[in-house]
């Protein structure tokens, strides 16, 4: 263990270099399952390969293995950087590590079992949900710990975003886990009929506005100020976008349940408040790209600064979307179509995946008392690799989703339908074809990614790095 | 009250809560406070621009 005169390094290079690990693993996966759709005998005849439960495997992976241990590896970094200060406790951040990679294996063998509680992003049984519990309030002590103990005044805005992830996830946890357990691996919900689907889906939109949204606006709220040498654009407007964020998310759950036994009104709520969320989207869309007004030449040459930019201009791209298909006559074409998963893609690869990968390429090296990562070439060819990858991913399941969305609801003179189902499902398989091209592309780009990092890190040494004493100013 | 005027009220407190933020975040009197603060990354480097060249190591 390191002194207490420097930063706790060691948790946050455990949690970087397994962010790489299951971002191989997530997206590998999710290559199998978008083969499957296209030659459904890859299954084998397997139970436990078919795609009902590879597919929230594949989810699960990425969203909370890959998504998870960056967040986890970043916030841990960010919280002592700009808090001038140790981990408020190095086992419990230790425990943080061994638990989080406990539930992930946990999980990567109960779901290929068949073992699922049928939630959407929370399939985990009640064991594991006990155990996530228990990591997740270890987490808040650390992070919150940091910031009791913090050298400086003021909270970086960054951890703001940071520190309402945490708390919002440990309540949506909590509530929507409530369940009875009947065995060891089987429980029921404590919510019944349309009432569980509410919970569920409060749950599964705040999952995509605190885990998916508001961690990650964190991790832009250092790195892209830090990468471009410059600070954010506009400090005041972070202060207004993190508030405008935080109140209007909660809301917004109802939009994926449009036309069913929910309420009307509670539907009509759900989407006026996700078209209120562009504001605060793009505000803060904005605030981290115009950080590089004055300076855009650096977009030219510096490859991190392009994952990290990029990604905001594809999340830009997907919080426009994501209102638009919340107006009901829009949802009433895109519902259950490819669409949604044209869009759900063009937020995770796009925006998720690349800021993440973008901070792990500056945090790697830096880990590991490096001033950059072996090859910057091989961070601009991940890079272009990457994006040509989204582009095909999301354009070929707009163009499926669309034609579906519009086969589904065609009409013959005589009132019949005018396709049956399995004719949307043959005119949709050229377009499986390009996604499953778009997701090899991004999986070979996240494999020069663990190359470059192993050659980052062999011969180089960990450091943790000293605590720096913070200005007169912030003191 | 009825519990729909508590949560009308909740809504409206919390609408005014923002706008206070709002003000408070672009009252002209803390300009130069923010942007002291959104300097806080760079604290580590000495000077902000510095990073420019090449993190410290």
């Amino acid at each position: 263990m390191q002194a207490e005169n420097t930063y706790n390094y060691r948790v946050v290079r455990q949690f970087a270099i397994m962010t790489v690990v299951w971002g191989v693993v997530g997206m590998l996966v999710g290559v199998v399952i978008a083969s499957q759709l296209i030659w459904p005998a890859l299954n084998f005849d397997t139970p436990w390969l078919t795609y009902s439960r590879l597919r929230p495997l594949h989810t699960n992976a990425v969203i909370f293995a890959f998504g998870g241990c960056a967040l986890f590896a970043t916030s841990y970094y960010v919280v002592q950087r700009t808090c001038h200060t140790r981990l408020f406790s190095d086992k419990l951040a230790a425990f943080t590590f061994w638990g989080w990679q406990l539930v992930i294996v946990a999980a990567a063998i109960t779901l290929p079992l068949g073992i699922t509680t049928s939630k959407e992003y929370a399939e985990l049984e009640w064991p594991i949900d006990l155990l996530i519990a228990v990591v997740w309030v270890a987490y808040a002590i650390v992070f919150f710990g940091t910031i009791a103990k913090r050298k400086v005044k003021h909270i970086y805005v960054a951890n703001w975003f940071y520190g309402a992830f945490i708390l919002t996830i440990a309540i949506l946890h909590i509530v929507n886990s409530a369940e009875i357990p009947v065995t060891f691996w089987k429980s029921y919900s404590l919510y019944a009929g349309a009432q569980d689907a509410m919970v569920e889906w409060w749950y599964g939109h705040n999952a995509v506005g605190f885990f998916l949204t508001a961690g990650f606006l964190g991790m832009m709220y250092y790195f892209v100020p830090k990468q471009a040498g410059r600070p954010v654009y506009s400090y005041r407007l972070s202060v207004v976008h993190f508030w405008a964020l935080i109140f209007t998310y909660m809301w917004a759950g109802p939009h994926h349940l449009h036309y069913t036994a929910l309420p009307d009104w509670v539907q009509s709520l759900g989407m006026v408040f996700s078209l209120i969320l562009l504001a605060p989207s793009w505000g803060g869309m904005i605030n981290g790209i115009m950080t590089l007004s004055g300076a855009w030449h650096k977009l030219r040459e510096d490859p991190i600064l392009k994952f990290l930019i990029v990604s905001l201009s594809f999340y830009g791209m997907s919080t426009f979307e994501g209102p638009m298909m919340s107006i009901k006559t829009v949802n009433a074409l895109s519902h259950y179509t490819d669409w949604t998963i044209g869009h759900v893609h063009s937020g995770a690869l796009g925006w998720v995946g690349l800021v993440s990968i973008g901070s792990m390429y500056y945090l790697i090296p830096r880990l590991f008392g490096r001033t950059e990562m072996h090859s910057t070439r091989l961070i601009n060819a991940h890079f272009w690799i990457a994006t040509v990858g989204i582009v095909l991913y999301i354009a070929a399941m707009w163009v499926a989703g669309v034609m579906e969305g519009l086969m589904w609801r065609a009409v013959s003179p005589d009132g019949t339908l005018a396709y049956t189902f399995i004719e949307s499902v043959k005119a949709a398989y050229p377009f499986y074809g390009i996604r499953l091209l778009g997701g090899l592309l991004y999986l070979s780009g996240m494999l020069v990614m663990v190359y470059n990092v192993a050659k980052t890190v062999s011969g180089s040494r960990a450091v943790d790095a000293p605590i720096l004493v913070p200005a007169v100013a912030h003191a | 009250m009825d519990i729909n005027d508590f949560r009308s009220l909740v809504t409206v407190v919390t609408f005014a809560f923002f706008l206070g933020v709002v003000w408070w975040a672009y009252a002209p009197s803390r300009k130069a406070r923010f942007e002291r603060d959104g300097m806080l990354p760079f604290e580590e480097d000495g000077q902000p621009q510095s990073s420019e060249a090449g993190e410290r190591s």
